[in-house]
């Protein structure tokens, strides 16, 4: 392997990472060192300005997520090891990779389900993403689908975007929440944007699998998210329903950051620039559709051919 | 449905109707008709009636906590012992001297050679202080015992095997005559309430009217929370809690929220039950009176509120009649009829009233019902 190629080779797939690659470590250290200086500046800011940006996400330096070393283990077990993997804001990334290969626990680390064993992740240039809990980080704005299309199933269309709808979400504040008519409106539209106006006073529990799946990105869309996780948005959809799904992240990108977690490798081909693969709990490549179909690693353990 | 309404036109009418026939009409008919009048309503009959009532708040707190938000408490019978017991406080202390002993001392004071009450019997001879301890005393113990519960994230069976111990493990403890609080006889005897005799029918009549001001008061209360936000967050909760938190929810506040304001209505429920039963004892808190309170809940219909309150009303008046006829079955019955509503009517009487009465519509709402119950 030339550290030359475009795709990027990371130490963890390659077994002798001490005597080879010295290159990559020293640009390696001087990245994390530059890292460190920012950070140590970030923190060295008074507490005031801190206190106005909370809020917003800092993407000054163009990344919007960084993972650096996140290593995961369950009981010896390491499903994620040493991952390292950067989102610049408004991209749209596909993130794919064999079974157990560590998509489910990435996210879980980046949503606040799981704490990495070691390893930093931060959202933006500020916010520690392992320093805080679920809700607070959805209210940092990332937003997850899950794989099974999780939609509360025994409220209507409509009140499932109501309930997700970025507002004061505590709870004294929704003893006597109204919607206003500019809420009202943004549902509407968000209802039609996923076509599912027609279904608005369904319970979701009886609309069908895609449908449930669009609910659940429309779900998202309503929480105003900076970035957007999808977990296989397409399983059990239609060729149709596929197609109108690409097209629908497609127009996300740009204003939203999305990771899209897909088996697919037809529908990842239609929507991706950038593409992760994951192997064994780190990034094996990371690059574009083409490079990474004919890179020979990722054909020995991906697409074994 | 974007604003939903507190309740139907029709609903207004039947809850309008119900309230005037308990709050105003059978008093009346138990205190100003004659005895041998057809329509006279016996004083038996309003003391059982007055009792239910009671229960029908307690499985209305139930149906909050257990039917909107999915967390079975088996230790609602806890809070609802403590309300009785503040207000029994209050009571012992308006006996006066008109006790066996003719002590300023209730009885089981002067039995256990005690000269003065405890530190904590302080300020009961107040009414209002007796009442705020009817709020406070559950809702304290809920607040704290729910956040670390909560915040720990114990849900499902471990959080109700819990909630029986807690209500055990005080059970126990009030068992005990040197806790203060009368032993295994709890607090009986009353005398006056407020000043009026606890005996008088037209006390009795008064105090079953203030019971059903209350169960209106709380199923209207209990409405509007299912119908705000704050209920539709509760659902939510109930069917897809991770969903919640990753929509920016903290759960913990919301669970606390009902938790809490379903105890204090326990507490409450149980102030009302021991003037008008005139005991209350440790046997409040045994485990089984807390399942009883889920099977109330069950048999009338999860998550509908009219349902809690007409189950409670059903079982209790099964058991009054039970208990009187064959009095060694009731047990039996009441386990049969819980498995019955269990693999027959999952969603209690309701249920089956609301598929009745349109077929069609029911059918897809109990296919929905059935997902969110696994």
């Amino acid at each position: 392997m030339k550290p030359t190629e475009e795709f990027q080779q990371t130490d963890a797939a390659t077994p002798q990472r001490d005597d080879r690659h010295s290159m990559l470590a020293l640009l390696r250290a001087g990245r994390e060192n530059m890292l460190a200086q920012q950070r140590e500046q970030w923190d060295a800011r008074p507490q005031f300005s801190r206190l106005v940006t909370s809020d917003d996400v800092d993407v000054t330096h163009g990344p919007i997520l960084y993972l650096e070393d996140v290593s995961v283990s369950f009981d010896g077990f390491k499903a994620l090891n040493k991952l390292s993997l950067t989102i610049d804001a408004g991209e749209l990334r596909c993130v794919i990779g064999p079974n157990g290969a560590g998509k489910t626990t990435m996210m879980d680390v980046i949503t606040g389900k799981t704490r990495p064993t070691s390893g930093r992740a931060f959202f933006g240039q500020t916010i520690d993403l392992t320093k805080l809990s679920e809700p607070q980080i959805a209210h940092a704005g990332i937003g997850r689908k899950f794989q099974k299309p999780t939609v509360f199933e025994r409220h209507t269309a409509f009140e499932n975007l109501e309930l997700a709808m970025k507002t004061d979400k505590r709870a004294r504040r929704s003893l006597t929440a109204k919607l206003s008519s500019s809420e009202l409106e943004r549902i509407e539209h968000c209802l039609e944007t996923v076509a599912l106006s027609a279904q608005r006073d369904k319970l979701a529990g009886l609309l069908s699998h895609g449908q449930k799946q669009w609910l659940e990105i429309a779900m998202l869309l309503m929480q105003e998210p900076k970035l957007l996780m999808l977990d296989e948005p397409v399983a059990g959809m239609t060729d149709e329903e596929t197609a109108r799904t690409a097209e629908l992240l497609k127009g996300l990108a740009g204003k939203h950051s999305v990771i899209v977690v897909e088996h697919d490798m037809e529908f990842v081909s239609s929507i991706a620039r950038q593409v992760t693969v994951l192997h064994e709990g780190s990034v094996l490549a990371e690059g574009t559709m083409d490079k990474i179909k004919n890179n020979e690693r990722v054909i020995e353990v991906y697409l074994g051919r | 449905m974007i604003t939903q309404r507190l309740l139907t036109t029709r609903a207004w009418g039947v809850v309008i109707a119900v309230a005037l026939l308990l709050i105003v009409l059978l008093p009346a008919a138990n205190v100003f008709l004659p005895v041998d009048h057809s329509l006279h309503i016996s004083t038996y009959a309003i003391a059982l009636l007055g009792k239910i009532m009671c229960y029908m708040i307690v499985a209305l707190a139930m149906d909050l906590i257990w039917g909107y938000t999915g967390i079975l408490s088996l230790g609602h019978g806890l809070f609802f012992a403590l309300g009785g017991y503040a207000m029994g406080m209050h009571l012992m202390r308006m006996i006066g001297r008109e006790g066996q002993y003719q002590s300023d001392l209730p009885d089981f004071m002067v039995f256990l050679d005690w000269k003065e009450y405890p530190w904590y019997w302080s300020f009961t001879e107040h009414f209002w202080y007796a009442a705020l301890l009817v709020v406070l005393v559950p809702g304290a113990l809920a607040f704290v015992f729910g956040f670390f519960a909560f915040r720990s994230r114990i849900k499902g069976v471990y959080f109700s095997i819990i909630t029986q111990a807690l209500t055990f493990a005080a059970m126990l403890l009030f068992f005990r005559n040197d806790m203060g609080f009368g032993g295994n006889n709890g607090f009986t005897d009353f005398k006056r309430v407020l000043g009026y005799r606890i005996a008088e029918p037209a006390t009795r009549a008064t105090l079953f009217a203030i019971t059903a001001m209350v169960l209106l008061g709380a199923f209207l209360l209990c409405r509007y929370l299912v119908t705000s936000k704050f209920g539709r967050v509760l659902t939510a909760i109930r069917d897809a809690e991770s969903r919640v938190m990753f929509s920016g929810y903290n759960p913990l506040w919301y669970k606390l929220g009902v938790w809490t304001f379903s105890a204090v209505l326990c507490g409450i429920a149980g102030a009302l039950y021991v003037p008008q039963v005139g005991i209350i004892n440790p046997s409040e808190m045994s485990p089984a009176n807390s399942i009883e309170i889920a099977i109330w809940t069950a048999v009338g219909g999860r998550g509908t509120l009219i349902g809690a309150i007409v189950g409670a009303g059903l079982v209790n008046g099964l058991k009054s009649w039970f208990t009187v006829a064959f009095p060694e079955y009731w047990l039996y019955a009441l386990g049969a009829l819980f498995i019955v509503v269990t693999l027959y009517l999952p969603n209690g009487i309701v249920g089956l009233v609301r598929k009745r009465a349109r077929p069609a519509a029911a059918t897809p709402a109990a296919a929905a019902a059935q997902g969110g119950n696994a």
